[in-house]
C-alpha cells in the first residue's frame, strides 16, 4: 500500500515536470536575458503591464475551442480580421474615442458569427485534424480579406476619407492611424502606483477591468449547461452524441464565441497600439497568442485562466529582453528578433510533440499496469 | 410476478436478416414488471442483435429494420433510435464504457439530463446558457447509487476509477432516468471483481423489487442462476430454450448453449499423437496488451508437426495470443522457438525466425487491397527472404523476377481453387472466401516453420470454409508445418486439429484433445470467464 502511494505521487511529480517544463525553460531564459538586456526594472515593469493588456483578452478567446476539445484555434485570425474592419469603417465614419471602439465591436460580431460559423462547419468535417483547418481556413478567409480591404472597400463598401484610401481611389492604406482612439481605454480611469525598487507603473484600468469580466464570463461559461456540454463533447465525441447532446451545434457554438472575442480582442489590442497595418496585423497574432498561451503551460487539450496570464508575462519578458540581450552579445539587434520569431514557431511545435507523446505515454501505461498485475499476482 | 396488469414487454416474432444472412428467426420473448431474466449464448448467437432490436439502434435500421413486433404495456411501438427506447422506458449498460473521462460521477449519471438554473443570459441567448444547479445533482445522484445499492464515490473523476466502479456509475446513470421500467445489462460482470459482482446481483435483485425488469446478459452461469427467474438460451438466432432459473443447472444451460446436433459431427479423430515431439514454440507468462482481447500470464506449448487449436469466446484473449507472440500488440513475457528466445514488440524478427501469421483482419493487416494478386502473394517472401528477385552487380540492384511471381500465384491459385479472372486482379475485387484464400497463399508462400492463422473463417461461406480448413490440413500434413488455428468455432477446431487449447478469462483454462466433447469444452470455455 505505501509502495503505490509513493509511485502515485511520483508519477504526479513527474506530470507537473512534463507541464511546467516549458513555463520553467522560459523562467531560465528570461533569468538570463534580463540582466544581460540592461533594461531597468522600472522599463520592463511597465512593458508587461502594457502588453498583458494588449495581449490577454486575445489570448484569452482561445480557451473556449480547448475546451471543446477542438485544440488550438488557429482561426482566432478570422476575428482579428473582423475586428480590423470594425475598426476601418469606424475610422472612416470619424467616429472617435470609447463610443468607436464600442461600434466597432458591434460591427465586427455579425462578421466574426459569420466567419466562425463557416469554419466551424468545415472544422466538423474535419474531426481531429482541427488545428491544421483552422490554420489553413486563417490563410483562405485572409485572401478573402485582402479582396474585401483591397478592392472593394472605396469602390463597393463606400470609404469616403481620402487618408486611409489608397491614392488610386479604391482599397485601404497599408497604415490606417487610430489616433484618435489610441489608448483611450487603457486611460479611461488614469492610475499611476509607485511599486518600491520600481518605481512609477502605469496601470491601464479600464483595459484590466474588461480583462477581468471576460475571465468571470469565462469562469461562469463553465458551469452553464452550454460549458458543461462542451467539456463532455471535449473529452468523447461519441458519448456525448450518444446522450442527445448536439455535438456538431455545440462545436460550431465554442468557436462562434472564440471567434467573436477574437475580434474583441484585436479591438483592444489595436486601440494599445494606435495603428492598424491592414495587411500584417491579424497575420501572425493567431500564431503569437498561441505561442504564448503554451509557454503559460497550457496544452492542446488542457488550458486555464492562469496559463494566459503565466503565458502574457513570460513570453513577452522574452519579447523584450531577448532582442537587447542578442545586441548586448552579438552586437546585432536582429539576432533577438530572429530568436524571438524562431522560439515562437519552436514552442508551438514543441506542445503539439509533448500532446502525441502523452497520448502514446497513457497507452503504455495501460500495458505497465497489465505487467504488474501479473507480477502481483505471481507474488 | 404478478400477471394482473398484463407483461411489460412483448418481442413477438422477432426476424432480422443482414442482407439475406439470417441472424434472427422468430423469437418470442416476454418479460413482467420486476422480473429478471438472463439471457445466454454463445457469441454470434444473436444476443446483441436482439438487445440492439429492442434498444432502436440505427444500425438496425440502416440494415432493413426488422419483422415481427414488439409490445410495451400492451402497445405496439417501434423506436427509430435510442433516444426514443430511452423516452419508453428502457435503459440499457453496454459492454463498452460511455463515460465522459473527465466528468465526476455525478456528472456522468446526469449527462445531459442536469438539473438547471435560469439567469439573465439565458432569458436572451436560450437555455443553453442556464447554469447547472450542482445542489440538486449531487442529490439526483446520491439518489440513483443509493437506489443501486452499492456505494462509489459522487466526486471521484471517471478516469481515476477502477473499472468496476465506472460499471456501477453507468448502472446508476440508468437507475437516475425516472422513467426506467426495464434495464439492459449487457455482461455487467465481466470487468467486475468477485465482490463486486456479489454486490451488483444484490442490487439486481433490489431493482426487481422496486418492478423494474431487467434482461441480464452474462457468460457466467452460476450469476443467472442464482439472480434471475428465467433462463433464456439462444443458439444461432433461434431461442433454443427458456426455463425457470430453479429448474435448471449449469451443465444444462451449457449443452443449450454449445450442443448443437452433437452426433452429426463427430471429430474425425485421426489419433495422430505428439506427446513425445521436439516442442518447437514455448510461451511463458505471456501478457498482451490488446484492447478488447487482453492475455495474462499465458504458458503454452506447441508440438512440432501439430495443429493446436486455440478457442474461446470473444473477448477472452484468444486473438491477443498470435497478436501479441507476432508483435502487432505490446506485450511482456518470454517465448522460444527452437530453443532460441524470440525478441517481443518486434514483427520483423518473427518473421525473420519463420514464423507466419494469418491475421483475423484481413481487409486492414492481411492484404494490400490496391495491388495485384501477384503482389500480395509475393510480397512477403519478397520482403523477408529476399526471394522472387533476380540480383545484378553483386546484390546492389535488385529487381523482382516478374516470371517468378507469376508462376508462383498461378500455382496457389490452383492449389486453394481462388476465383480470380487471373494472377494481375486486385484483391480487393475477390469475394472474402478468395481474400482469405490470398492471405493463406501469402503465408504459404514465405515457407514458414510456424503458422498462426486467426479466424480463418470469419465471414466467409460454407464452401470456402471447408475449402480453406482442407488446405490448413493439407499443408500441415505434407509439409510437415506446425500451425495454430485461433478460431471462435469449436466445431471447426474439433475438426481440423490435434488438440484445443480453450482460453478464457485471457488465461489457457485448459487443453482437450480434439477428440473430447463439446460440453467438455464448452466447460472449459465458460470456466473462468471474466
Amino acid at each position: 500500500m505505501n509502495k503505490t502511494s509513493k509511485k502515485k505521487v511520483n508519477t504526479d511529480m513527474g506530470e507537473l515536470m512534463r507541464r511546467g517544463s516549458v513555463p520553467l525553460m522560459f523562467i531560465l531564459i528570461c533569468a538570463v536575458c534580463i540582466p544581460l538586456s540592461g533594461l531597468s526594472p522600472n522599463m520592463l515593469v511597465n512593458e508587461i503591464v502594457t502588453r498583458m493588456g494588449r495581449n490577454a483578452f486575445l489570448i484569452l478567446s482561445l480557451l473556449i475551442p480547448i475546451m471543446a476539445g477542438m485544440g488550438l484555434n488557429f482561426g482566432m485570425t478570422l476575428g482579428a480580421m473582423a475586428g480590423e474592419i470594425g475598426l476601418i469603417l469606424v475610422s472612416d465614419w470619424q467616429i472617435v474615442g470609447i463610443p468607436g471602439m464600442v461600434l466597432a465591436m458591434i460591427i465586427s460580431v455579425p462578421i466574426s458569427v459569420l466567419l466562425g460559423f463557416f469554419c466551424g462547419k468545415i472544422l466538423n468535417m474535419a474531426k481531429g485534424r482541427e488545428m491544421i483547418t483552422s490554420y489553413i481556413i486563417s490563410y483562405f478567409i485572409n485572401g478573402i480579406y485582402q479582396l474585401v480591404v483591397l478592392y472593394l472597400m472605396g469602390s463597393v463598401i463606400p470609404i469616403r476619407h481620402t487618408s486611409i484610401k489608397l491614392p488610386r481611389g479604391y482599397g485601404i492604406r497599408n497604415t490606417v492611424s487610430l489616433l484618435n482612439m489610441r489608448q483611450m481605454l487603457d486611460n479611461l480611469i488614469p492610475l499611476r502606483i509607485t511599486l518600491p525598487g520600481v518605481g512609477e507603473v502605469k496601470i491601464p484600468v479600464m483595459t484590466f477591468i474588461v480583462i477581468a469580466v471576460l475571465c468571470f464570463f469565462i469562469v461562469w461559461f463553465r458551469r452553464t449547461k452550454l460549458g458543461q456540454d462542451m467539456r463532455a463533447v471535449g473529452q468523447d465525441l461519441g458519448v456525448s452524441r450518444d446522450s442527445g447532446i448536439n455535438v456538431e451545434r455545440t462545436r460550431i457554438l465554442s468557436i462562434i464565441i472564440s471567434t467573436v472575442l477574437a475580434g474583441f480582442g484585436m479591438i483592444i489590442y489595436l486601440q494599445n497600439m494606435g495603428n492598424i497595418a491592414t495587411y500584417s496585423s491579424h497575420s501572425q497574432i493567431g500564431m503569437f497568442c498561441i505561442a504564448a498561451l503554451l509557454v503559460g503551460g497550457a496544452s492542446v487539450d488542457k488550458a486555464s485562466i492562469g496559463n494566459v496570464f503565466l503565458g502574457v508575462v513570460l513570453f513577452h519578458l522574452m519579447f523584450i529582453v531577448a532582442p537587447r540581450a542578442g545586441a548586448a552579445i552579438t552586437g546585432d539587434s536582429m539576432i533577438g528578433e530572429y530568436f524571438r520569431v524562431f522560439v515562437s514557431y519552436a514552442v508551438i511545435t514543441v506542445a503539439l510533440v509533448m500532446y502525441e507523446t502523452n497520448k502514446r505515454r497513457a497507452k503504455s501505461r495501460e500495458s505497465e499496469r497489465l505487467r504488474e498485475a501479473q507480477m502481483e499476482e505471481e507474488g | 410476478m404478478s400477471n394482473e396488469k398484463g407483461p411489460l414487454l412483448e418481442m413477438r416474432n422477432i426476424r432480422k436478416d443482414f442482407f439475406g444472412n439470417q441472424v434472427l428467426t422468430d423469437i418470442n420473448l416476454t418479460l413482467h414488471e420486476g422480473e429478471v431474466i438472463g439471457l445466454v449464448g454463445e457469441n454470434g448467437a444473436g444476443k446483441s442483435t436482439l438487445m440492439r432490436i429492442l434498444f432502436g439502434a440505427d444500425m438496425i435500421r440502416e440494415t432493413g429494420g426488422y419483422g415481427g413486433e414488439i409490445r410495451m404495456d400492451g402497445q405496439v411501438v417501434h423506436f427509430n433510435s435510442p433516444f426514443d427506447a430511452i423516452a419508453a422506458g428502457i435503459g440499457m449498460v453496454h459492454q463498452e464504457f460511455s463515460l465522459i473521462p473527465g466528468f465526476t460521477t455525478t456528472e456522468n449519471i446526469l449527462l445531459n439530463r442536469e438539473p438547471k438554473k435560469r439567469t439573465v443570459l439565458s432569458e436572451i441567448f436560450g437555455e443553453r446558457l442556464d447554469t447547472l444547479n450542482r445542489t440538486e445533482m449531487d442529490e439526483r445522484a446520491a439518489n440513483a447509487i443509493e437506489m443501486m445499492g452499492v456505494s462509489i464515490d459522487r466526486n471521484m473523476i471517471i478516469s481515476d476509477m477502477p473499472v468496476g466502479h465506472k460499471q456501477f456509475t453507468e448502472i446508476a446513470r440508468e437507475l437516475s432516468k425516472e422513467q426506467l421500467k426495464l434495464l439492459i445489462l449487457d455482461e455487467p460482470t465481466a470487468v467486475l471483481t468477485e465482490k463486486e459482482a456479489e454486490a451488483l446481483l444484490a442490487s439486481i435483485r433490489g431493482m426487481a423489487e422496486r418492478g423494474i425488469a431487467v434482461i441480464f446478459i452474462t457468460h457466467r452461469l452460476q450469476e443467472i442462476l442464482s439472480v434471475c427467474d428465467r433462463v433464456v438460451v439462444m443458439r444461432d438466432g433461434y431461442v433454443v430454450n427458456e426455463s425457470k432459473a430453479e429448474e435448471t443447472d449449469v451443465y444444462e444451460i451449457t449443452r443449450w448453449m454449445v450442443g448443437r446436433d452433437v452426433k452429426l459431427t463427430e471429430a474425425e479423430d485421426e489419433g495422430r499423437s505428439f506427446e513425445n515431439a521436439n516442442t518447437i514454440l514455448k510461451v511463458e507468462k505471456l501478457w498482451v496488451d490488446m484492447p478488447g482481447e487482453t492475455v495474462r500470464n499465458v504458458n503454452l506449448e506447441v508440438k512440432e508437426g501439430e495443429i493446436l487449436g486455440i478457442g474461446g469466446l470473444a473477448g477472452q484473449g484468444k486473438l491477443g495470443i498470435p497478436n501479441g507472440i507476432m508483435g502487432l500488440y505490446h506485450s511482456g513475457g518470454r517465448v522460444i522457438f527452437e530453443g532460441n528466445e524470440i525478441p517481443l514488440n518486434s514483427p520483423r524478427k518473427c518473421l525473420d525466425s519463420s514464423f507466419a501469421f494469418v491475421s483475423e483482419d484481413r481487409r486492414h493487416v492481411g492484404l494490400l487491397l490496391d495491388e495485384s494478386l501477384e503482389w500480395n502473394i509475393a510480397f512477403p517472401a519478397m520482403q523477408i527472404h529476399d526471394e522472387f528477385l533476380k540480383k545484378y552487380l553483386g546484390g546492389l540492384v535488385k529487381w523482382r523476377d516478374e516470371k517468378a511471381i507469376k508462376e508462383v500465384t498461378d500455382k496457389y491459385i490452383e492449389e486453394l481453387a481462388i476465383k480470380c479472372t487471373s494472377s494481375k486482379q486486385k484483391a480487393k475485387e475477390l469475394s472474402g472466401g478468395n481474400q482469405q484464400k490470398v492471405c493463406l497463399a501469402k503465408a504459404f508462400a514465405l515457407k514458414p516453420r510456424l503458422l498462426f492463422v486467426s479466424e480463418p473463417t470469419r465471414g466467409i461461406d460454407v464452401g470456402a470454409k471447408a475449402l480453406v480448413l482442407d488446405a490448413l490440413k493439407k499443408f500441415n500434413r505434407e509439409n510437415g508445418i506446425t500451425i495454430v488455428i485461433i478460431s471462435s468455432e469449436l466445431e471447426e477446431l474439433r475438426q481440423s486439429c490435434d488438440r484445443i487449447a480453450m482460453v478464457s478469462g485471457g488465461r489457457i483454462a485448459g487443453i482437450l484433445p480434439a477428440s473430447s466433447t463439446l460440453e467438455e469444452l464448452g466447460a472449459l470455455m465458460l470456466s473462468q470467464v471474466i
